[in-house]
């Protein structure tokens, strides 16, 4: 057993265990995209990023492939790590506004505004296809093509994979696939027709959890002001 | 091939002695830089030329051709160096070699024409000494590269070459050797700045055989070639730091990966390790030591993402060379899950000078927390152009102006881009700032592997920045959503501003997604690709505001926001404009004034250039 604190709370945690499976051993919701139980550790969609460290020293890192270590200090709702998610939501949602599951992530973390041009893709790269034909079917009927903007999945050169069985597994992981959100179409990118409760939240304290949900949802991303005409380094850019 | 085993150092030291006492100090030697640089500008047809010339006159047998490494001044390619006089001639073509031949090496005159020429005070320098753009350099690492033909092993170790191999398996422990690399606190020269004898420590340490040793030369950053001269010119010092690093860490198998657009690179390297494995530096109990150490050559596919190591790593494995996350050092588990040091090109180049000469030496060299030399190519609008090697510290004044020569065409100064496509550009204010490792990035920037674009007042720095992004999104590996997703947005969002349809909050956008791109990417091409877009808004912010409120730009570069319009007082109506105008959108009778038609004009600049007058103006 390792002991870590979490948002303030001492923890006891299995050695062998990521930060996120602690997390949701201990009942704190992190969202994440690319993460599945049964399948390894992607660290592709970064949603499911916490601030580990103090002061200086702290970071982001994705909770899903980190090893919890003895001392580890973790923050799941800092405003660095809410900032950080809000923004990858509205990246994910200006790239595929069809998703439900995108839509009501965005939802409950209160993205009410995409400033993106939106793109209308079918498929958000999270890799989670990828990895379920190649580990839990054994297939390697799919993978990555392509580098940078033309990432794709596609089974190997581009022609109908003589190893897939159509179990469709693929589709079943697919967090775009699964569930097409029915709500307006652009320039309201953000469907929002899910949202409906308004939490409650304690603010301003990133050591004390939300007592109603760890959504981030009440959180207000403040703009980032750097300093003009000062120096600066780069763990100093922080917002605020 | 010798078929020689060097067994011992003094061994070695035997070898030295006799490949010297078969050379004639006092012979005539032209030293031709063979390097990418110079073959393009011709060095090659330069080079049969003299062969040529020389079996004409009957001299052959009299003068030695030395096909040489980059001596670093490219703009002024070909370069030749006659020895032991050590005439330095500039810019040889083809038809100067007769000349050459027949003046200095028959008549022992100098070819004046071919010696360095000071623009400014039309003094002539003979010697490399004299010349302004070597001077105020500190060529550790390159300066042997005029007296080394790459290919031949014996001239490597004429000079002194893998002695510092033979003192490390002869005397010191490796442990010692860590130390000594700790104690010199030479720093990673790729781009991070870690301290290379902390991570040999911890490859040493970590569990797990066999571990291994890799050479990055996967140099991709436009406009960057310290690696490729390193590499091309004098294979064997990095080959020997290699060795030295293997034996400290405990390595048995190393990696030299070269991108595979570098064959002049991959040729000279791959000649390197033949030669070194004949004399038995490589291979099975290196110089009677017992210690077994063999390296081999890998060529990427030239990927830009593939400079980063787990990605270099994955590449070398087979796979697609994209990052993986790295909460888990490669140091502790690279390659194939084992302990694996990765190093620069330089950073292993350094290494035979530390054992040779000292941890006490190389400190008293830069600055306190970034000792040594740093090879930077000096490229962009700069009158010298090419790689120089300063020691840290050196301000960036020194290196544009003294060692530079300034900037072309009396244009003023605006920015300097350190580090790659992923540092940032330092404005005059800052010129003064000492080169080093923290200096750089407590500005915004970093040191990179250290590429150095200069850029006039004729550059538009929300172009700069998206050029940068734009090459960025090109070679994001596209795995993790902040670098992917975010470069694209922020390559769209400059876009726009340059095209004259940015907006208000714009900036702010571009700030608030550079922040999480900051945090939230998995490696680091992701964590500083932010990096010229903030220091262009920070220093330059006015820039941005002038495209994006008065829809101008200031520079005269973003076509959609200048007009070419035709200055009536001083147009003579030559008609020069008129006739080469692309588009037909000049209008105008001889000795007329003349108009252009914002319709038609494609704003290529041609009436800019061609008019005597000025009379062609940009608003």
């Amino acid at each position: 057993m390792k002991k870590m604190t979490i948002n303030g709370i001492v923890t006891q945690v299995e050695d062998y265990w990521s930060i996120l499976e602690a997390c949701r051993f201990y009942g704190i919701d992190i969202p994440s995209l690319c993460y599945h139980d049964g399948l390894s550790p992607g660290g592709i969609c970064r949603l499911c990023v916490v601030e580990i460290g103090k002061g200086e020293r702290a970071k982001l890192v994705t909770s899903c492939n980190y090893p919890v270590e003895d001392g580890l200090v973790v923050r799941t709702h800092s405003e660095r790590v809410i900032r950080a998610r809000k923004m990858l939501v509205e990246l994910l949602l200006a790239r595929c506004p069809s998703s439900k599951t995108l839509q009501d992530l965005a939802a409950k973390m209160g993205v009410q505004r995409v400033r993106f041009k939106v793109k209308n893709e079918n498929c958000i790269l999270c890799g989670l296809c990828v990895r379920m034909c190649a580990e839990q079917m054994g297939a390697r009927a799919i993978g990555f093509a392509g580098r940078g903007i033309n990432r794709r999945v596609t089974p190997p050169f581009d022609i109908k994979s003589e190893v897939c069985r159509k179990c469709g597994a693929c589709m079943y992981v697919c967090p775009v696939c699964q569930l097409r959100c029915q709500g307006p179409e652009p320039p309201n990118v953000v469907c929002g027709a899910c949202m409906n409760v308004e939490p409650v939240c304690l603010q301003d304290n990133e050591d004390v959890m939300c007592y109603l949900d760890t959504c981030g949802w009440c959180f207000k991303v403040k703009p980032v002001s750097l300093k003009k005409k000062s120096v600066y380094g780069k763990e100093k850019m922080e917002g605020g | 091939m010798s078929g020689r085993r060097i067994k011992s150092a003094p061994d070695l030291e035997k070898l030295r002695q006799e490949v010297i006492s078969k050379r004639d100090p006092k012979k005539t030697r032209v030293a031709i830089c063979a390097g990418t640089g110079c073959l393009a500008l011709g060095a090659q047809k330069v080079i049969t030329t003299f062969k040529e010339e020389l079996k004409k006159q009957g001299l052959e047998d009299t003068v030695e051709i030395r096909e040489t490494g980059c001596p670093g001044f490219c703009e002024k390619g070909t370069i030749i160096v006659i020895y032991p006089e050590g005439f330095y001639y500039l810019q040889v073509q083809p038809g100067d070699v007769p000349e050459i031949v027949e003046e200095t090496l028959i008549e022992k005159k100098l070819v004046e024409r071919l010696l360095y020429t000071d623009s400014v005070t039309n003094e002539k320098a003979i010697y490399e000494t004299e010349i302004p753009f070597y001077k105020t350099q500190m060529r550790l690492l390159i300066g042997d590269n005029i007296n080394i033909d790459p290919k031949k092993i014996e001239d490597y170790i004429a000079l002194g070459g893998y002695s510092a191999l033979a003192k490390v398996l002869s005397e010191m422990s490796p442990e010692e050797v860590i130390e000594e690399v700790k104690r010199a606190n030479l720093r990673g020269r790729g781009g991070g700045g870690f301290p290379a004898g902390r991570k040999w420590g911890t490859t040493r340490n970590a569990p797990g055989e066999p571990k291994y040793v890799i050479v990055n030369c996967d140099e991709g950053d436009p406009g960057a070639f310290m690696d490729r001269a390193l590499m091309e010119g004098n294979p064997h010092s990095v080959i020997e730091g290699l060795i030295i690093g293997a034996y400290a860490i405990g390595a048995c198998e190393g990696y030299i990966y070269v991108r595979e657009e570098y064959p002049l690179a991959v040729e000279n390297t791959s000649i390197a390790i033949e030669q070194a494995r004949d004399y038995g530096l490589l291979g099975r109990d290196i110089m009677g030591s017992g210690f077994d150490f063999d390296v081999k050559i890998f060529r990427g596919a030239g990927a830009f993402v593939s400079g980063e190591s787990s990605a270099l790593m994955s590449s070398l494995e087979g796979k697609v060379g994209a990052p993986k996350p790295k909460y888990i050092h490669t140091s502790v588990k690279g390659l194939w899950n084992k302990p694996t040091n990765l190093n620069n090109v330089e950073t292993w180049a350094n290494v035979p000078l530390i054992i040779n000469k000292g941890a006490d030496w190389f400190t008293s060299i830069g600055t306190e927390r970034s000792t040594g030399t740093k090879i930077f190519s000096l490229v962009g609008k700069v009158n010298n152009t090419g790689l120089v090697e300063v020691p840290m510290g050196i301000t960036l004044r020194e290196i544009i102006y003294n060692i530079g020569g300034g900037i072309p065409g009396n244009k003023k100064f605006k920015a300097v881009q350190t580090g790659g496509p992923s540092g940032g550009c330092i404005p005059e204010g800052f010129i003064d700032t000492p080169v080093d490792f923290d200096e750089l990035t407590k500005l915004g920037s970093m040191m990179g592997s250290g590429g150095m674009i200069v850029m006039d007042e004729e550059t538009c720095m929300v172009d700069v920045a998206r050029y940068f992004t734009d090459f960025l999104v090109d070679e994001s590996c596209g795995k993790c959503v902040p670098c992917r997703e975010g470069l694209e947005r922020m390559s769209e969002i400059l876009t726009d501003i340059c095209e004259g349809e940015g907006k208000e909050g714009d900036i702010e956008l571009l700030e608030e997604l550079a922040v999480v791109m900051m945090d939230a990417s998995m490696c680091a091409l992701g964590r500083t690709a932010p990096n010229p877009v903030l220091t262009t808004i920070q220093y330059f912010r006015d820039e941005y505001d002038a495209h994006i409120e008065e829809k101008k730009c200031p520079a005269h570069v973003c076509k959609a926001l200048i007009e070419y319009y035709i200055e009536a007082e001083k147009c003579t109506g030559c008609l020069a404009c008129l006739k080469p105008c692309p588009e037909g959108a000049i209008s105008g009778e001889k000795e007329e004034v003349h108009t252009i038609n914002p319709e038609k004009c494609s704003k290529c600049g041609i009436c800019y250039d061609t008019c005597k007058f000025d009379a062609v103006i940009i608003r």
